[in-house]
């Protein structure tokens, strides 16, 4: 009898969350346990990932970056400090020769030593060459979740506290869900954690120099830019947006050349501690300066959704310049390019204008830019993911074709299974249930169409598909990847208007606003 | 994308709660999909020998085929399931289904088409949880969510070391979930079925018996005789659906023999964190301290792991345990719960019951694995969220458990990942139950039972429980306790390793075997009290 008496009893239950936030329970501890929480689930994620091949696994003689990693710590902790960029006995630059600035060789060394203490065969001179062995993937794949969590992760903190201190952003659901995206971004977790770079230290250092300047630390702002070019050579890429904004907010004071004479010595100061052991002699500041500037490798390897392989299925442009004009085309391309977001920076430097002017000028580098990578998508990926919560369609799309475009890669270093893991996980945190959606309001989302939006889609999954099942026909064997790149090329063409115009908008919204602040 | 119509629906009605389920069970997905490289147990050339065997031998020869050393030992339902999974594995690579080719066959196609089994096998826990969790309100839901669908403990068992728990824990879930509704049957029938899956399961059997004879089967005699006709009927046709075919075979004695290994020792070759590691940690140190008395002991010559051979004890100064004893501990100790199960046979309490009669089957078993704390651990997670004293005694079971589970992950590679794991789990109920019991929860709760009388789970006790206690705290022992788990932790990881090398490689085992067991002891305690308390 008391199975029927039950049922009539139970009514279902039809609470009303007054704030409507499922969440709740995670955030109400506050800010340092949500970031803790969420910190954790991604370097979890990040050790998942790390599971999976590194680039060149298990494919002699030359390997993959993985192994140029390896070599750069072996390299370091056994040559004296001057011969690290110089070709010699000991070091054939031939074979994965150093080819970053001094930051990224000094990192290189304190892992080495690293290594040398658990693991001595793994870096030893000469005999490592391809090393390869299970402790020794461990330790490696332990330097970069470690230099993550040291860096990244508290530049992204800082970043949050501090464009979270504003009464206007007081939202925690927000808070939460922007932390996830920046450190679930799983173009970075793919190229760091599974083809094995260390981008995570150049791009934790962009992070925390523009956490810096948008509190008002100027100068701690360049120093940790410096840092970061110093990393990384690609972190240029971001030089136009600091330099314009900085720049522009240098005009705006009272002393302006005293200012900008302060940024600029701090600025040099900064590359002069770096660069110091190779300032004794013009020669061997060059002969590191060389290095950097790998022209030789043309005007851009592999695939790369930008300008000039997009275009070369028209224009053969290795074929028909010599490397000179390239070189100078590029430049002022690039220039020309991300020269409205300088003007605009420098006529009125704000705070959200600065961010508008990192993905700008990082999106003209991509474009435009003299010998790119596919990797290099994760440079304009981390302004993109800084304003996601102010350009949450242009953040999302970007995101999407910024990981399609590294899909041939990802298949070559047979990370297909964490590249779908992930791509599905950032769909997921997208689609988080009960996150309070904010309204759209570039009008490039309604531009685009819905209709349109799902076809784009609709192809690129097909694509997907394609590419993992079917053989290109023997007379166009790139064929697939160039359909991807040029697909992902013109979107991102699209993401680079909306942003330039978007940015160009802000100054209207600052005089409605200052027009509706003078009629109430 | 149909974002922007959701945004302005923000009613919870039944349907977004299940896409909310989806949404937790799809991010553990890519848990679980990330998590295919990882290490696997030899538990994974087993379920690729019974692929091989169920698929290229005929029915007769399943339970006598020795090829490999890993026999069939499940019942026939499980036969069948992997029968029905060879068909596909036969598509993917016939060399998995290869019986001798295949034998340790380990190519990305198998270990990707074994993982994906066991993702697409745990729909059914995913079921089970739906069921069991869609009358609650939804905060309780998504936190019991998190313990179950996010459980450490199954991605562990299952999703690294490999094995199908959350398919078998998913039918038990979904049983559970037709008795609290009292759909009697239905339910009986389920765990029929899941006994067929896995036998080991049957411990609870005593518990379902007594409950569906009392809740079931009573009133009348008339009516309940039908009733147990009808109920013995169908379990009658379940088992005979399975076995039936190889009792025509006249093969029941070869499966009954496969299927009870007595041969075994008390002990897994990690004891399990139950009674018998005190019992032996007893006998050792009965044993020693006679010795230094000066008694003559003699070392015993059989291990506690290896089995029955011949007829020497494992022990060298209490008395040998035999399976038989052990059955009886586990009754004696099921006895108080199956009491209450007739006294009143509530189906507000059959998850605690059933939960209940596993803890004893793990601690006073024969033979038992660590794994097997997975089959309480989460069925107590549906009433973790009932009072502070649940959640309270969750938060422990869960954590000790858990981490009696890290010596099966034995590698450098899956260190961080299990302790990641643990970690999360920590932090996610702590933020949890912090958040259910907190004040502003607290009088949500008692105005939603003032509201609804006659709350499936309102029962009074819980009602007053929940006024006088001020949040989610745990004590200072339990804190302690704890704590304790860092240092064994630290000990077996790094001091040990650092002080006596390789000597002595079993005493961290052995300490986390005994420092567990101290949790799950008190686990069993706590909740043999809260039965008998209940009314």
């Amino acid at each position: 009898m008391g199975n029927k008496t039950k049922k009539n009893t139970t009514t279902t239950t039809t609470t009303y969350d007054d704030n409507n936030n499922t969440w709740h329970w995670i955030l109400q501890k506050g800010t340092p346990t949500t970031f803790t929480t969420i910190a954790l689930f991604a370097i979890l994620i990040r050790f998942l990932v790390s599971l999976y091949p590194y680039s060149g696994f298990k494919t002699p003689p030359k390997f993959g970056d993985f192994e140029a990693q390896r070599h750069w710590m072996e390299i370091t902790i056994n040559l004296p400090i001057r011969e690290w960029y110089r070709n010699g006995t000991n070091n054939d630059l031939s074979y994965w020769g150093l080819d970053y600035p001094p930051l990224t060789a000094y990192q290189s060394w304190i892992h080495g030593v690293f290594l040398r203490f658990f693991h001595p065969p793994s870096v030893s001179l000469f005999t490592s060459r391809g090393h390869e062995s299970y402790l020794g993937k461990q330790l490696m794949r332990w330097t970069v979740i470690s230099s993550d969590a040291l860096i990244f992760f508290p530049a992204v903190l800082y970043f949050i506290i501090i464009h979270y201190n504003q009464p206007s952003r007081s939202r925690k659901t927000d808070l939460a869900w922007h932390i996830t995206l920046l450190l679930l971004n799983p173009c970075l977790i793919l190229i760091d954690h599974g083809h094995f770079q260390y981008n995570c230290i150049s791009l934790g250092f962009t992070v925390a120099a523009v956490a810096a300047i948008l509190s008002g630390k100027d100068l701690v702002g360049s120093v940790l830019y410096c840092l970061a070019l110093n990393h990384k050579q690609m972190s240029l890429y971001f030089a136009p947006a600091f330099f314009s904004h900085l720049l522009g907010k240098c005009l705006r004071r009272e002393h302006p050349v005293l200012e900008v004479s302060k940024l600029g010595f701090v600025v040099l100061g900064t590359f002069a501690a770096v660069w110091w052991p190779y300032l004794y002699s013009t020669q061997s500041f060059l002969e590191v300066i060389a290095r950097l500037a790998p022209f030789e490798r043309g005007i851009f390897e592999d695939y790369v959704a930008n300008f000039w392989c997009a275009t070369s299925i028209l224009i053969k442009w290795k074929r028909l310049f010599a490397t000179g004009p390239l070189k100078l085309l590029s430049f002022s391309l690039t220039i020309i390019s991300c020269f409205p977001s300088m003007v605009q920076q420098i006529k009125s430097p704000s705070n959200k204008g600065f961010l508008y002017g990192l993905l700008n000028s990082s999106l003209a580098f991509y474009l435009f830019s003299f010998q790119v990578h596919e990797k290099s998508i994760l440079l304009p990926l981390l302004p993109a993911t800084m304003l996601a919560m102010e350009e949450p369609f242009i953040f999302r799309w970007f995101m999407q074709f910024a990981m399609f475009s590294m899909f041939p890669l990802m298949c070559r270093d047979g990370l297909i299974a964490p590249y779908f893991a992930l791509f599905v996980l950032f769909i997921l945190v997208l689609n988080t249930p009960d996150q309070n959606k904010i309204k759209e309001n570039n009008y490039f989302y309604s531009y685009l169409g819905s209709t349109t939006r799902r076809l784009i889609l609709f192809f690129s999954l097909i694509l997907h598909i394609v590419y993992l099942t079917m053989q290109p026909p023997k007379k166009y064997p790139f064929l697939f990847e160039a359909i991807i790149m040029n697909l992902c090329f013109s979107q991102f063409v699209i993401v680079t208007l909306g942003c330039n115009i978007k940015q160009w908008m802000l100054n209207k919204n600052v005089k409605l606003d200052e027009i509706e602040k003078k009629l109430i | 994308m149909g974002k922007e119509k959701l945004s302005f629906k923000q009613v919870h009605d039944s349907s977004s709660a299940k896409t909310t389920l989806c949404w937790f069970f799809l991010v553990v997905t890519c848990i679980k999909v990330l998590l295919f490289p990882s290490y696997r147990s030899t538990d994974f050339e087993v379920h690729r020998n019974w692929l091989a065997l169920t698929h290229s031998l005929p029915l007769s020869q399943w339970y006598f085929d020795e090829t490999s050393p890993w026999t069939l030992d499940y019942p026939p339902f499980f036969a069948y399931f992997e029968r029905f999974l060879s068909v596909f594995a036969h598509i993917v690579d016939p060399q998995i289904v290869h019986l001798k080719e295949g034998l340790n066959y380990s190519s990305d196609k198998v270990v990707y088409f074994q993982r994906v089994t066991v993702i697409l096998s745990d729909l059914s826990l995913l079921y089970g949880v739906y069921r069991l969790t869609r009358k609650l309100d939804s905060r309780k839901q998504k936190l019991v969510w998190t313990l179950v669908i996010w459980s450490p403990m199954l991605l562990i068992v299952d999703h690294v070391h490999f094995q199908y728990n959350g398919f078998l824990i998913g039918i038990l879930l979904i049983s559970l979930s037709f008795l609290e509704e009292g759909m009697d049957l239905l339910g009986g029938f389920v765990f029929a079925v899941l006994l067929c899956f896995k036998h080991l399961f049957a411990v609870a059997a005593p518990v379902y018996f007594v409950y569906l004879l009392r809740h079931y089967c009573w009133g009348g005699i008339v009516r309940g005789f039908s009733r147990l006709l009808i109920m013995g009927s169908l379990v009658v046709a379940v088992f005979a659906s399975a076995f039936g075919p190889f009792f025509h075979l006249g093969q029941i004695q070869q499966v009954i023999q496969r299927l009870f290994p007595f041969g075994r020792g008390l002990c897994h070759a990690y004891w399990a964190p139950n009674f018998w590691v005190f019992y032996i940690m007893l006998d050792k140190g009965l044993a020693f301290i006679l010795r230094k008395i000066g008694f003559n002991i003699q070392a015993p010559a059989a291990s506690f792991t290896a089995g029955l051979v011949g007829d020497s004890s494992p022990f060298s100064v209490l008395p040998r345990i035999t399976p038989s004893v052990t059955f009886i501990m586990v009754l004696l100790a099921l006895s108080p719960c199956l009491f209450k199960a007739w006294k009143n046979p509530r189906p507000q309490m059959i998850t605690r019951w059933i939960s209940y009669a596993y803890t004893c089957g793990f601690l006073f078993g024969w033979h038992v694995h660590e794994k097997a704390s997975l089959h309480f651990v989460i069925p107590l997670a549906f009433v973790a969220a009932q009072t502070p004293e649940d959640a309270k005694h969750y938060f422990l079971l869960s954590i000790v458990s858990c981490y009696s589970l890290f010596p099966l992950l034995f590698e450098a590679q899956e260190y961080p990942i299990k302790v990641l794991l643990l970690l999360l789990h920590f932090i996610l109920m702590w933020s949890g139950f912090s958040a259910q019991f907190s004040d502003k929860a607290e009088t949500r709760a008692t105005t939603a039972h003032t509201t609804k009388k006659g709350d499936q789970f309102g029962s009074k006790g819980s009602l007053s429980a929940d006024v006088k206690n001020n949040g989610f705290a745990i004590g200072l022992i339990e804190s302690v306790y704890l704590a304790g788990l860092v240092v064994v932790e630290i000990w077996g990881q790094f001091l040990h390793p650092l002080l006596f090398g390789d000597k002595l490689a079993f005493l961290p085992l052995m300490l986390i075997s005994v420092y567990c067991a101290l949790g799950i002891m008190y686990s069993w305690i706590w909740q043999l009290r809260s039965i008998v308390k209940s009314h």
